[in-house]
């Protein structure tokens, strides 16, 4: 996201003071209120929630909608985390490591699939991925790619706020094949985090309460009739040397897949060392450490 | 995926039980124990295969942790400081170890001394929640990124 806001006189300041300098130049009459932490600290966590539920427009109301545009998975989990406690809708958007694809997500607790009820969806890439990685670097950067990601995701906030056209839950970019692929995910009732399992039954209730009428399917698997580019689904996955290690991977449509499988978790094929209850306290714990 | 040597020494860690995290309160003490238990348990491990390399301690909370590290190359031991929080998605996220001594000295690193992990470890991560804890971290995170880095910047001189 720096790469859409910070200029060459403003080396030294935080990205947000950054941010806040050039956004407020271009127009004014915005309001704004910057913080510059680590939201995954149990410190600051609870600061973060604080302005979530309080710092909308009017103080003590609860902000309309959540953005998320940072750069790392724990950030994307805390957030995630935050707005299934709070019933808090979001949309998360993101750039691959590779640079050339991303995607946007929005994410009503309860609704629609949380962060958390996926592992980490990727746009399948489709390309030899050799001609890209260097050896000895991380990550590749286009400011390209992340201006159309910033794009879309205005775009389908401008359609979510005003209400108009159809707002994506999932809007995917493929830069290489200029592919953009939209679906809708529903919430996975196994989900890990016990407030987004809460939320859905909330949100069971609420349409059961519903007059029948009013219920109107918004989500459409868009199927691809000709396939001209010849795009394939092509597993990001190297993990998966062995077939029973791997979990079930969701229905996705076309050019969609998951980044890594959480295996079921019945059984333990191999023999693991469990920590056994010793009976000793944690304050004895922590003195046996310190004098090993 | 790791390698045969690594994997042996991970399967000797004991797994841990319970799923929570620093918000939890009773059972994020009952997590903390499993901790420190597999923890205890990784280091006498090491000792006993002469390959004793870290040392760790928290707060009372078990939110901050600290302690160092070891690197044996060429005879001579290099001693690092590490430090990490424990994030509050905890034990779905793994913490970022930071070695401040070393920061801004090779390209494996976020600002601040974070050291940055490969491709591999996030999603074994994930795969292994919430069974793996700090002491896996410490075998499959920092150990590996050790041996990688540290020779590295012992021939570059830094």
């Amino acid at each position: 996201m720096n790469r859409l806001f910070f200029q060459p006189h403003q080396a030294g300041l935080s990205k947000v003071q950054a941010a806040e300098y050039t956004l407020r130049n271009i127009n004014p009459d915005v309001l704004f209120e910057i913080h510059n932490y680590n939201i995954t600290t149990v410190e600051n966590f609870q600061h973060f929630m604080d302005r979530i539920s309080n710092g909308g427009l009017e103080e003590g109301k609860p902000v309309d909608l959540v953005l998320s545009c940072v750069d790392n998975f724990e950030a994307r989990m805390t957030i995630n985390t935050a707005c299934n406690e709070l019933g808090q809708t979001w949309m998360e958007s993101g750039v691959s490591e590779n640079a050339v694809s991303g995607h946007i997500q929005l994410i009503i607790p309860g609704e629609s699939a949380c962060f958390a009820c996926a592992p980490p969806l990727v746009v399948a890439a489709n390309i030899d991925e050799k001609t890209l990685k260097r050896e000895g670097v991380c990550a590749a950067s286009l400011p390209t790619t992340m201006g159309v990601v910033a794009g879309i995701l205005v775009q389908n906030v401008l359609k979510f706020l005003l209400n108009f056209g159809t707002v994506s839950f999932y809007l995917g970019y493929n830069a290489m094949q200029d592919f953009f692929p939209t679906m809708s995910m529903k919430p996975n009732p196994q989900c890990d985090d016990r407030n987004c399992r809460k939320q859905q039954e909330e949100h069971k209730k609420k349409v059961a309460a519903l007059p029948k009428h009013e219920v109107a399917p918004e989500e459409e698997e868009i199927i691809h009739e000709d396939n001209e580019w010849g795009i394939e689904l092509v597993s990001e996955v190297s993990e998966e040397e062995l077939k029973n290690s791997s979990g079930p991977v969701p229905d996705l449509p076309e050019g969609i897949t998951v980044a890594y499988t959480i295996p079921k978790k019945q059984e333990d094929s191999v023999a693991e060392v469990t920590v056994e209850d010793s009976g000793e306290s944690l304050e004895d714990l922590m003195a046996k450490m310190k004098n090993m | 995926m790791a390698d045969e040597a690594t994997r042996r020494v991970v399967s000797e860690i004991p797994v841990l039980k319970t799923n929570a995290g620093p918000r939890d309160r009773e059972l994020w003490v009952q997590r903390l124990k499993e901790e420190y238990q597999s923890l205890i348990r990784y280091v006498e491990n090491n000792k006993n295969a002469d390959n004793d390399w870290f040392r760790l301690e928290s707060n009372k909370e078990g939110t901050r942790w600290f302690g160092k590290c070891w690197y044996i190359h060429d005879l001579l031991k290099y001693e690092f400081d590490i430090e990490f929080d424990i994030p509050i998605t905890y034990p779905t996220t793994a913490p970022e170890i930071a070695v401040p001594e070393l920061d801004g000295k090779t390209a494996k690193m976020y600002r601040g001394g974070k050291i940055c992990l490969t491709d591999h470890f996030k999603p074994l991560w994930a795969r292994n929640v919430p069974k793996f804890g700090l002491a896996h971290l410490m075998a499959l995170g920092l150990g590996p990124w050790l041996a990688g880095e540290i020779p590295d910047l012992i021939q570059k001189g830094v």
